[in-house]
């Protein structure tokens, strides 16, 4: 990955950092503007830590007014800005660049407003995740889309890269779960769209602007849905012999009319892995492992899993596994919310995260074998399999140049067979940096350009998060 | 006026090419059913998609199917219908409502995001849809999205285009996510409650785990003397006999819950999806107010002070108020606009006169995302070409 290209930093405006840190110290407190270097150094990277750069600035502001001074500022300074949620992306959606300004919104970091009634909620942007559903869980709700960095992710985040999980299968993404933004464009303008009740007036600008990975505004404060939870939910592991069974058995359940809340598979490597991080009783004997959970009364879900099983029996399960308790079930779930962070303890990864049609499963699962093979290194697969969302952990020792290379040239090929055969290149982690130059291979120039020519109405001179998304050739400007 | 009828994709973007090197305008065409709904304009040329038609994808097994822009909603609906699936938004069909003949088309149903009672429960149009092609205003056919469940690649134009009206683009192929249809439905009637009790009661049932499929209210005298507050259930038949006792003790202060099963249930929701019950008299205006349902008692209740004769229901658990009011003056727009100005929300002038709907806004007025917007429909149709004025006079 380290072929990935940044742009030169402009040297007028690393020269000029003295008058930018000084106008910036004009707009936010004191505490708020970061510019020491041992203290930029958190800000170098997010999750995606082969890119490391060190801003200009990082400035924390404290409510939208301040997000929109810093922007107009720099807007009008010709400096680059980088928005940042908590730094969790695994694509560089927040890699700075040496000649930007850092916008974080961790400081914003307030539930406003929680409408039981209406089944809203308004947060600011820098709320975690799971801080929703945690504000909410005492009315018996709950905040959807779940993905795995949850715990640290914030809302803004999200909806910059329109973030899914492992229960979207039932409740949507990030898009599907918004109803409001408050958001700060470049020039220091503040807009709101949409609000508290369901589809914006107009053009669809949640739509585009959920998604977008901060190359369109900063968000600043978010109206989301929140769902009653249900009365129980249960997941139960089911262990296969084959991959192809597994893959099989999901299509039956789907073509039965059956949409579980969530549908998890792991191949045998990664069910290792993840048992011996969560001790959560997955069957190590199994090639292919299916977390299937069902939600409901205890009724319903009986109900579900006897429908459920028959099928699987029928695909030759070896093992079925309902969790019996609530410490199960936790147990359950952090196992596979774990793959990524237990994969890390075992040797270093690149994560894929393209999607496929499910009915493909079978044929790309085999084609990725080779390819890991071909490479001579070792892969996990963990993936949403009712959505065909695959998160392939390519193997690698990051001491050893030759094998990083492989590896890199290993995960580009695979994004290359989801395209193929009638995927895309990330289905929910974003772009970012990682994918940006692959572009190409799934859209042609026309529909880039298209793109650019939206993105060019809120950003003509590419000042906002520019190094990302786009490929660095072509660009369009207003 | 020029009627093009493009049989492929190349050959609606070398008309549209064509069109805009000579800056002729043009009106996108389905099936004609909604031609009546935005701002009267006239232009030098039509293209229907009445050529583009066909299913052409339609995998069961990953809920997925794609349809040209002018296949049939009816076509798309029995593809699916013969595997046990369905559209998940529920597409509304407004020929009752404008006295309307010919089928409507997916394309269409894109064009203005119509979702139906389901869209608390399972999203709009914009939510199911996936994937779309269009050409846009340099004539360039180009592709958002695809045929996958999760995708987020890049910007996603599908939603931008999603209820945009034909103003940026024409659609020559939509891809959904689709579900299974239900084994069973059921409806679960209120009957005589006020706006406030029955939005109160929906409330209740929506923010309960037993998860009703729609929610509406029907005032009294919409078709029966007595108001009726109703719930509908979709699932598996053992699942729903739950439910329906669950509902009962949870909505046992708002009285006695009847069962209605079928055709009396589906005839019914049909009749809420569509708009059936203020399409007579034809000559009444229709508005269509969304907002937070809460609010929605209220600010019916300001409006119609304001206009003799109003009546409405409500859809969407209480969020989608529909309005029949007399299409005289300015068909209660300034009441509406001040309304949904102090409650939040947005309002659609969705049936009027022609010289109304030239001489008002019809959509909600684009306030501070004038500019944005304006920009957004240049960066897809850079001479203006497509519709002018359908949405906002002057774009």
């Amino acid at each position: 990955m380290s072929a990935i290209a940044f742009p030169v930093p402009d040297a007028a405006i690393m020269a000029r950092r003295p008058a930018i840190l000084a106008g910036l110290a004009k707009l936010v407190a004191p505490e708020a503007l970061i510019t020491h270097e041992d203290e930029l150094r958190p800000y170098e990277s997010d999750a995606l830590t082969a890119f490391r750069k060190l801003p200009l600035a990082v400035a924390l502001p404290s409510t939208t007014e301040e997000v929109a001074a810093v922007m107009r500022f720099c807007s009008q300074a010709g400096v680059p800005v980088v928005p940042r949620g908590s730094g969790t992306s695994l694509v560089g959606g927040a890699t700075p660049q040496e000649d930007a300004v850092v916008i974080g919104v961790s400081k914003m970091n307030r539930i406003i407003e929680i409408d039981y009634a209406n089944r809203t909620a308004k947060v600011q942007a820098g709320v975690t995740n799971l801080a929703i559903t945690a504000a909410v869980m005492a009315g018996g709700f709950f905040y959807a889309p779940d993905p795995s960095s949850q715990l640290a992710c914030s809302i803004g985040g999200n909806i910059a890269m329109n973030s899914g999980g492992a229960h979207c299968l039932k409740y949507g993404v990030t898009t599907n779960n918004v109803l409001g933004l408050k958001m700060v464009l470049l020039n220091g303008e503040i807009i709101e769209i949409g609000g508290d009740h369901l589809d914006s007036a107009g053009y669809d600008l949640l739509g585009l602007m959920i998604g977008s990975e901060g190359q369109l505004g900063i968000v600043t404060e978010a109206t989301v849905r929140i769902l009653r939870a249900a009365e129980g939910a249960r997941p139960v592991l089911f262990g296969f012999p084959k991959p192809e069974l597994a893959g099989a058995a999901v299509a039956a359940i789907i073509g039965a009319g059956i949409i579980p809340v969530a549908m998890e598979y792991m191949d045998k490597m990664a069910i290792a892995i993840c048992e011996d991080f969560a001790h959560a009783g997955y069957p190590m004997d199994a090639e292919a492992l299916l977390i299937i959970e069902v939600e409901g009364s205890e009724q319903e879900m009986d109900d579900q899993l006897v429908r459920i099983i028959e099928i699987a029996r029928k695909h030759g399960v070896t093992t079925i596994k309902e969790s019996k308790s609530a410490m199960e079930t936790a147990a359950i779930w952090k196992g596979r919310k774990s793959a990524f962070g237990a994969t890390g303890k075992i040797a270093d990864y690149i994560c894929m995260d393209g999607t496929i049609p499910t009915g493909r499963l079978p044929e790309v699962l085999t084609k990725i074998d080779e390819l890991v093979k071909h490479y001579g290194l070792r892969v996990a697969n963990v993936f949403h399999a009712g959505d065909g969302n695959l998160h392939p952990l390519v193997l690698y020792n990051i001491n050893d140049p030759v094998e990083r290379q492989k590896a890199e040239d290993c995960g580009l090929d695979i994004l290359r067979l989801c395209v193929e055969v009638g995927g895309c290149l990330t289905g929910e982690h974003g772009v970012g940096v990682e994918k940006r130059d692959l572009m190409p291979v799934q859209f042609a120039k026309c529909d880039l350009d298209q793109q650019m020519r939206v993105r060019a109405v809120f950003d003509p001179k590419w000042l906002l998060n520019p190094a990302k998304v786009f490929p660095l050739e072509g660009r369009i400007a207003a | 006026m020029t009627l093009f009828t493009p049989r492929t994709e190349a050959e609606a973007a070398q008309i549209i090419a064509d069109l805009a090197l000579t800056k002729q305008t043009v009106t996108i065409q389905g099936g004609a059913t909604r031609a009546g709904i935005g701002r009267p304009n006239q232009t030098e040329a039509t293209i229907s998609t009445v050529r583009l038609t066909g299913v052409t994808l339609h995998e069961p097994a990953e809920l997925v199917i794609s349809a040209r822009g002018g296949a049939t909603v009816s076509e798309v609906e029995a593809t699916l219908a013969a595997k046990n699936q369905m559209l998940p938004f529920e597409p509304t069909d407004h020929r009752t409502l404008f006295g309307t003949r010919g089928e409507p088309s997916i394309g269409g149903v894109v064009a203005g995001n119509h979702s139906g009672p389901r869209r608390i429960q399972a999203g709009a149009c914009r939510d199911s849809l996936i994937g779309v092609r269009i050409v846009n205003g340099r004539g360039e056919a180009i592709k958002s999205g695809g045929r996958v469940m999760k995708n987020v690649t890049g910007l996603d134009l599908a939603k931008l285009v999603t209820g945009s009206w034909g103003t940026l683009g024409l659609l020559t192929e939509v891809t959904f996510k689709v579900l299974p249809r239900p084994e069973r439905t059921v409806t679960l009637l209120l009957k005589g409650l006020s706006d406030e009790r029955a939005v109160a009661a929906l409330s209740a049932a929506l923010g309960s785990p037993f998860e009703p499929s729609a929610a509406a209210h029907l005032p009294a005298g919409l078709g029966k003397p007595l108001a009726r507050t109703i719930l509908r259930l979709e699932g598996f038949s053992i699942s729903l006999d739950y439910r329906m006792g669950a509902f009962r003790r949870l909505l046992a202060s708002y009285g006695e819950l009847t069962l209605l099963e079928g055709e009396d249930s589906s005839r019914l929701w049909r009749g809420v999806r569509d708009c059936e019950f203020l399409a007579e008299p034809m000559d009444a205006a229709i508005w269509r107010i969304s907002t937070a349902p809460t609010r929605a008692p209220a600010m019916v209740a300001t409006i119609t002070a304001a206009v003799p004769g109003a009546r409405w229901f409500y859809d969407w658990g209480g969020g989608l108020i529909w309005l029949a009011m007399p299409a005289t003056g300015d068909a209660a727009s300034a009441t509406v606009r001040a309304a949904v100005a102090s409650g939040g929300g947005h309002a659609t002038l969705i049936r009027a006169p022609r010289d109304l709907r030239a001489s008002l806004d019809v959509f909600q007025p684009l306030g501070p995302l004038q500019m944005v917007t304006a920009g957004i429909k240049t960066g897809f149709d850079p001479s203006g070409i497509f519709e002018p004025g359908r949405m906002y006079a002057g774009m």
